[in-house]
């Protein structure tokens, strides 16, 4: 009878865990020697031929060249007995009855080898796979070797960590019935030495750290008496779904961080004259009923600012390979709202008088807070501005809006001790930093709008000369 | 450069700069890597031809056909057991292997010139010695199956465990060289000796430099035995030394020699030369066995990528069987039933040494403990018993 065996691709170097098939030696219906080279494979060693375990007949080639191979996959099966001349007993001699141990780990094994065969039946027990990561000591394009972990008998702190759960421990740390064969406890040598002066049996000890690790700590608890520190970590961290508004915006700022090349520039400015103006008009008959804020004098002065530097509001559109740049200001207004961040347009704002934008913001806001923003609201802006200052905040590095080219921070307003005419004198103080794309704006188009914006908070009579 | 003749005396002008050198000079360097014509010590030419040496031919006069088939013999036994464990390595038989493919020659020469009360000290490529020493094939295994630390009886065999880091053996050898000395085995013909095998990138290890002191100033009966294969895995060994490596000997203050690696004829002479030197108290010796490691450094090496293969086309025409076997039919000293008993033999033994690896037990758990120390040791029994005591808290322990 016919006698099959399948050859399993071995680990030719020291930890390899792969191999490429390079080409084949044989064909089906070959008759092979032992040693007989058969296929040549490349690893990240070496390209090597393999030589055939056995005499008989080439019945299957089960890979192909061009294909990576992970070691132990059979490549190759041999009818060991074509003339069929065995005994069913002979079956058991030769290769295949090797120590299932040693054969599974060196890779000679029968088509439904031991090592497949053989599940940690423990592990299952205790609902988790006995499997850890392992990484070779020597050499390189190891990729990851996976050890079985063999299943204990008792279920002491070892079955703990094998389930990755450490709740409390019911029993004291003192001298208890742990006997010889239970676990050997995890410990650093350090710390094995300090339980060893200070007398305490390790394998009485729980470990608080990270997969059981006792600690020194733990040692020192277990000398004095006391309860092991236990962490109950799941009591204590939250796990949340992340969807909707979180996955969105984190979607677009990986896009954006990842895609745009960020530039930020800073600029301190003294808003004292914005501040006054704000004071004057608030209390005229043109703003009544209207919420002016500051960020309104803001959003004003990049309207504003962008007539003189169009680069940022721009759009790079990588896939027609062109630059969008765009004759209105769709400003995008970032709003910290019960559902998350959102950042909602005020359409064609460079069109609106100061006492409009105010209100227009006004309004944007009080949507976006209510939750009541649509989508359409928050589509097709231009430019960006994210109020920091109403957090307290005095700066940062914000992170573009996918689709658009810069995005201004707005500062906390402070006083703050400035020169003025050579003299040191309370002022309306605010930071000012802008980020933008620097595949369509330079440091000096940046820098520029940047000052500009600067100089009409610092000085709104400037906007004359626009 | 590579010896003093070349050297600028003070006062003299520089004969060459690096950028020009003399002819001399280049010369010079490649002898450091050549064979070193009449310096090289060759009883059997590539041709198998027996050239007459008046300082060694003595050495080898007992040799009759007999001896020179057995030389064959084991050559060609040693060659098979290589070639078979390297296909065992190929399909996961064997965690690791590492060939002596060219090497047989140096190797059987020095291991029959060695009298049972001589000690070894082998690296990790002298399965040829290890032969001679009565250590069997299959013992060899355990270590390249990852399975064991040593598999032999290195007192009963009086062949040391095989050491992997570079050049360490060369320290456990003057050591135990020196004790010989100091016990008062050395001093007349029945003295005893020890040999130390290493390689030519060893040779660049500062331990390998060490021993060389110690057993210098000692005058330690040890043979130092280098076989210069060429190449130190990638590296060739123009990158090991500026001069040929035996005349490293005279800087130390003892004699140095070189010997075609390839002839098992000339190994044999020379190492009983030096053993004798050894015994009678006029050690140590160093030999260079010039050589040519045909295979790669390991079954995890790769040697196309760092060498070409004209240089092993070139080597092929020297092999040290192919020239013994030459020798022994062109003289009539074996005939065709002797070479046909050989191959079957051959294949006898790798088929043996194949059933063995597959069925190899493991050690038991508590081996790794057993041979530590020569007396028993309280911290290492109760850490056995540890060991032990873990072991068996594993479901299904004790049915192994």
């Amino acid at each position: 009878m016919p006698d099959y065996k399948q050859f399993p691709l071995p680990d030719t170097a020291e930890g390899l865990t792969e191999a490429e098939i390079l080409s084949w030696r044989v064909k089906p219906g070959d008759e092979v020697q032992v040693n007989q080279i058969v296929i040549e494979v490349e690893t990240a060693k070496a390209a090597v031929e393999l030589p055939c375990p056995w005499a008989g007949v080439v019945t299957e080639l089960l890979v192909e060249p061009g294909q990576t191979v992970e070691v132990g996959t059979p490549i190759l099966t041999v009818d060991v007995d074509p003339g069929g001349t065995a005994s069913a007993a002979s079956d058991a001699s030769g290769a295949s009855a090797a120590p299932s141990a040693s054969a599974a780990k060196n890779g000679v094994q029968q088509a439904a080898g031991p090592a497949e065969a053989a599940p940690a039946a423990g592990s299952e027990e205790n609902g988790a796979p006995a499997e850890d990561e392992m990484k070779p000591l020597v050499g390189y394009g190891s990729k990851t070797v996976t050890a079985k972990r063999r299943p204990r008998k008792d279920h002491g702190p070892a079955s703990d960590v094998q389930n990755g759960t450490f709740g409390p421990v019911d029993t004291p740390a003192q001298e208890s019935a742990l006997l010889e064969g239970s676990a050997v406890p995890l410990a650093k040598p350090p710390v094995r030495k300090l339980a060893k002066d200070l007398g305490i049996d390790l394998r009485t000890v729980t470990g608080s750290g990270s997969g059981g690790v006792i600690t020194r700590e733990d040692v020192r608890h277990a000398a004095n008496g006391a309860q092991p520190v236990t962490v109950r970590t799941g009591e204590r961290e939250r796990r949340v779904p992340i969807r909707g508004v979180r996955k969105a915006t984190a979607q677009a700022m990986v896009h954006s961080a990842f895609s745009a090349p960020h530039v930020t520039e800073f600029l301190t400015v003294d808003v004292t004259p914005m501040m006054e103006l704000r004071a004057k008009l608030k209390d005229t008959p043109a703003f009544a009923g209207v919420k002016l804020t500051p960020l309104a004098f803001a959003a004003k002065a990049m309207c504003l600012a962008v007539q003189r530097t169009p680069d940022v509001n721009a759009e790079w559109d990588a896939e027609s390979g062109e630059i969008v740049y765009k004759d209105y200001v769709h400003l995008g207004v970032a709003a910290a709202t019960p559902r998350g961040l959102v950042v909602p347009k005020v359409r064609d704002a460079d069109a609106m008088s100061l006492a409009e934008l105010a209100g227009a913001l006004t309004e944007l806001t009080e949507t976006a807070r209510q939750g009541k923003t649509t989508p359409a609201d928050m589509l097709n802006g231009t430019i960006t501005i994210t109020n920091v200052g109403v957090f307290g905040v005095d700066t940062g590095t914000p992170i573009i809006n996918p689709g658009e080219s810069a995005i201004l921070a707005f500062g906390a307003i402070r006083d703050t001790p400035w020169v003025v005419d050579g003299e040191v004198v309370p002022r309306k103080v605010c930071q000012l930093s802008l980020s933008f794309d620097h595949r369509v704006v330079d440091g000096e188009q940046g820098s520029r709008f940047l000052a500009d914006v600067g100089a009409l908070l610092a000085d709104p009579a400037v906007a004359m000369t626009y | 450069m590579s010896s003093a003749e070349q050297w600028t005396q003070p006062g003299e002008n520089p004969a060459a700069t690096a950028a020009k050198p003399t002819p001399e000079q280049v010369i010079a360097g490649l002898r450091a890597t050549s064979e070193g014509g009449t310096e090289l010590v060759q009883l059997l030419n590539p041709e198998g031809e027996r050239i007459a040496s008046p300082q060694f031919d003595r050495y080898v006069e007992d040799v009759d056909a007999e001896q020179l088939r057995g030389l064959y013999r084991d050559m060609t036994m040693v060659r098979r057991v290589d070639r078979e464990a390297n296909s065992l390595q190929r399909q996961g038989q064997l965690g690791i292997w590492v060939p002596l493919l060219g090497q047989e020659a140096a190797q059987i020469g020095a291991g029959r010139a060695m009298r049972p009360s001589d000690m070894a000290f082998p690296s990790y490529r002298e399965h040829g010695i290890a032969w001679c020493r009565g250590v069997t094939p299959q013992e060899l295994l355990g270590i390249f199956r990852c399975t064991d630390h040593s598999g032999w009886d290195s007192s009963a065999t009086r062949f040391h465990p095989y050491t992997i880091v570079i050049g360490n053996q060369v320290l456990n050898a003057a050591g135990y060289a020196m004790g010989q000395r100091l016990d008062g085995r050395v001093g007349d013909d029945g003295g005893e000796a020890t040999i130390c095998f290493f390689g030519d990138g060893a040779t660049s290890q500062g331990d390998v430099h060490e021993g060389f002191v110690w057993a210098s100033v000692y005058d330690a009966p040890l043979v130092f035995f280098c076989q210069n294969n060429q190449w130190a895995i990638s590296e060739p060994t123009e990158r090991q030394s500026r001069l040929p490596l035996y005349q490293r000997a005279r800087g130390y203050g003892f004699p140095g020699i070189r010997v075609d690696g390839n002839d098992v004829l000339g190994c044999l002479a020379v190492t009983r030369w030096a053993l004798e030197e050894c015994r009678l108290g006029n050690g140590p010796v160093l030999i260079e066995a010039f050589t040519y490691r045909m295979d790669a450094h390991t079954t995890t090496d790769d040697p196309t990528r760092y060498r070409l293969s004209d240089e092993l086309e070139a080597w092929k025409l020297k092999d040290p069987i192919e020239r013994a076997r030459v020798h022994l039919s062109r003289n009539g000293l074996a005939d065709n039933d002797f070479f046909e008993q050989v191959a079957s033999d051959t294949d006898e033994l790798a088929a043996e040494l194949r059933d063995f690896c597959v069925n190899m037990p493991d050690p038991p758990p508590d081996r790794i403990f057993s041979q530590v120390y020569a007396d028993p040791s309280s911290v290492l029994d109760a850490e056995r018993d540890e060991f032990l005591s873990y072991l068996d808290g594993f479901v299904g322990a004790g049915e192994r």
